[in-house]
């Protein structure tokens, strides 16, 4: 089976808002032209497509229908979707070159988070029986999550203002982040609760945006860039839907997805964590050292474009390969709630 | 979260915006989720009507509430009900400042995870607290019963503090639940409101704010040179946004039609009625709209149509402007000429 690369990423500016279309043409145009661009290839080039997003971002019943018009859609074209975070997408488009059906992909996520109330809109992914009729906002449930860990001594409420203060600094050299710049711990805990024990810093921003990522197999996209990403893992578990079943301190689908992984020798990790206390939650998962970087683009926490941050980190994964700056390098998406579903990936050299 | 598709209803309101932004309008989506509860949660919301909670003995003993149809950890089917009590303890809380609609209770509240005495498993819900002061993990809470239980998750309204007293609900029970009287819930009801804002691509804006002024306009794709009307973000064919403007006729033909002749909810004229693909003069896709001021039977495909407008102060950002399409009498297009549109 062919091994797949990353050999191309870009992502639209993350904002708060954006005046434009909930199906994320307008963001999606220009992006396309730079992957296009950065690697030679044009849309006739691309042999499958596939794109995640949400009707529930939009409002609008198959709303990712208009942002195939960004494709350019016709002649027909070979397409799918997932209504995840667009890594999810990713893995799909990984198996139709791993089977040998074609050799190049371009995967796609966007969302206008700004168009509702983002933290409300989520809870129509939680049980529809009996959690969602009680509107639980995402946020109030990952203040339980942390909350958790907090009066277990897994970690206090200035270790989690320093993952934010670190994400912060670190954003400074990401273009496409939302937030960045230098902020003291201190100052981070002066600052009033939002959501009991969760405060502003803790929580990813609202963001709008979208990512798109190319892929080859190994041999063609030795010919596309000069030091192609291979996917040389990717793997994904879920987590019990029932809330108060699991351990919400851990990340069991996390720790299963990094068990099928060589994860020794990654240098650069980009971990999917929207709040402070999930990135320590998945470190543990993944069993991180202090070696290995973390976020250095500064992670959702400065920027969260939903259903393209996930996708997002495996692009800024990717790049740190396609830059030359790391050998191997490893990648963590997640969709739901409380880091309920995980996706894992490293990517290396092509050697 | 799966698609919306055949559960929304759209209430768009006019439109206010600044001339040089996008058009942009609330929208409000609203649909009552209708959904059988089988066995397990059937049996769950049926003992909450009557004001009991039931867990169910997962395969390594311990017992879940809310009940779990299948095993988390073997993924067996699970059927033995386990009474527990309508009193626990808060296992771990936060704090909402200010809820958001349809949130068990409106005023400042804690969500938390309370383990019911003889459960192993914790259940979601609100604690009415007054203030993030007075909760604490640990703390003992219990039920708040609906003053009318239907059957229905709702039927906790939240929990209180064990001895504190009953507070006033603030959010409305969901409807009831269809069922004989008397007869076991079989289904719940959750009614979902989502509001928008909803903002139409600057193209569609150029197109929606020249329907004010009575003009039609489309966008040529500077690529190919097709003319699209409504104009599109993005040229479907080259993938580049639409950018020259092209004001074109309001003349045209038929190029497919149907004729409907079922009656639904909320339609606005008598079938039979014919609904159509009307291709502008000088455009190159086709847009649905009604064709009337003939007999149904007499419509047929290149038929030339000209639109019939609204009187002018009626006109808003709208192709409701054109109230419908009416033949011309002119000669029909030939096949030859707009079978590449079909």
């Amino acid at each position: 089976m062919p091994d797949v690369a990353v050999v191309g990423f870009a992502q639209a500016p993350n904002v708060r808002s954006t005046p434009g279309t909930t199906n994320g043409v307008e963001m999606l145009v220009p992006i396309f032209a730079e992957v296009f661009e950065r690697t030679g290839l044009s849309k006739e080039d691309i042999g499958f497509w596939c794109s995640g997003s949400s009707d529930y971002l939009a409002g609008r019943a198959f709303s990712f229908i208009a942002a195939v018009d960004a494709i350019g859609a016709f002649p027909p074209i070979h397409e799918s979707h997932v209504e995840m975070d667009a890594a999810w997408a990713l893995y799909e488009a990984w198996l139709k070159i791993r089977m040998g059906e074609v050799d190049t992909a371009l995967v796609y996520g966007f969302g206008k988070s700004s168009a509702g109330q983002l933290r409300r809109v989520l809870a129509l992914q939680m049980d529809p029986y009996v959690v969602a009729p009680l509107w639980p906002d995402s946020v109030s449930v990952a203040g339980i999550q942390a909350r958790l860990g907090l009066e277990s001594g897994l970690w206090s409420e200035k270790d989690l203002a320093e993952v934010a203060a670190r994400s912060r600094a670190d954003a400074a050299g990401n273009p496409a982040a939302q937030l960045s710049g230098t902020v003291e711990v201190a100052e981070l805990l002066d600052a009033p609760y939002f959501a009991d024990p969760l405060r502003a810093h803790d929580i990813a921003p609202i963001t709008d945006g979208a990512a798109v990522l190319v892929l080859a197999s190994a041999e063609r996209a030795a010919d596309l860039v000069d030091s192609p990403a291979v996917i040389t893992g990717i793997e994904h578990r879920v987590d019990s839907p029932a809330l108060g079943v699991r351990d919400l301190t851990k990340s069991p689908s996390t720790a299963a997805a990094g068990r099928a992984l060589d994860l020794d020798g990654v240098e650069v990790a980009e971990l999917h964590a929207p709040f402070t206390h999930q990135e320590l939650i998945l470190r543990d998962a993944l069993g991180l050292g202090d070696q290995v970087r973390i976020n250095p683009s500064g992670g959702v926490l400065t920027g969260n474009p939903m259903f393209s941050a996930g996708l997002a980190r495996i692009g800024e994964a990717a790049n740190r390969i396609l830059d030359g700056s790391a050998r191997k390098t490893l990648a963590h998406a997640t969709s739901g709630p409380v880091l309920q579903q995980n996706l894992v990936a490293t990517l290396e050299v092509l050697s | 979260m799966s698609c919306l598709a055949g559960k929304s209803r759209t209430c768009f309101t006019r439109n206010v915006s600044a001339p040089e932004l996008p058009l942009s309008a609330p929208l409000n989506v609203g649909f009552d989720y209708t959904r059988s509860v089988g066995p397990v949660l059937g049996r769950f919301v049926n003992a909450l009507r009557e004001r009991r909670v039931e867990g169910v003995r997962g395969s390594d003993g311990r017992v879940h509430v809310p009940p779990l149809e299948y095993d988390p950890v073997t993924a067996e089917a699970l059927s033995e009900f386990v009474p527990v009590a309508s009193e626990g303890v808060i296992v771990s809380w936060s704090w909402i400042a200010e809820p958001v609609d349809g949130q068990p209770l409106s005023r400042p509240f804690a969500w938390a995870l309370i383990r019911l005495d003889g459960a192993d498993s914790s259940i979601l819900h609100a604690v009415d607290a007054g203030s993030p002061a007075s909760v604490h993990t640990g703390q003992r809470v219990r039920i708040r019963w609906a003053d009318e239980t239907v059957g229905h998750i709702r039927d906790i309204a939240y929990f209180v503090p064990v001895d504190g007293p009953d507070t006033e609900a603030t959010e409305a029970p969901p409807p009831v639940a269809k069922r004989e009287e008397g007869a076991p819930v079989s289904v719940v009801i959750t009614p979902i409101h989502l509001r928008y804002e909803h903002s139409a691509s600057p193209e569609e804006s150029r197109y929606l704010r020249g329907l004010a002024e009575g003009k039609l306009i489309g966008q040529r794709c500077p690529s190919c040179e097709k003319v699209y009307i409504p104009p599109r973000g993005a040229c479907p064919t080259d993938g580049i946004p639409t950018t020259d403007e092209v004001e074109l006729p309001d003349t045209g033909i038929v190029t497919t039609f149907c004729i409907v002749n079922v009656p639904f909810l909320g339609q606005k004229i008598k079938p039979p009625y014919v609904a159509a693909y009307i291709l502008l003069d000088g455009a190159d896709i086709a847009f649905l709209h009604l064709v009337l001021g003939c007999d149904a039977a007499d419509v047929r495909m290149g038929m030339r149509v000209r639109a019939a407008w609204k009187p002018r102060d009626e006109w808003w950002t709208s192709l409701e402007n054109i109230g419908h399409f009416e033949p011309t009498g002119e000669p029909d297009a030939p096949y030859e000429s707009f079978a590449h549109h079909l």
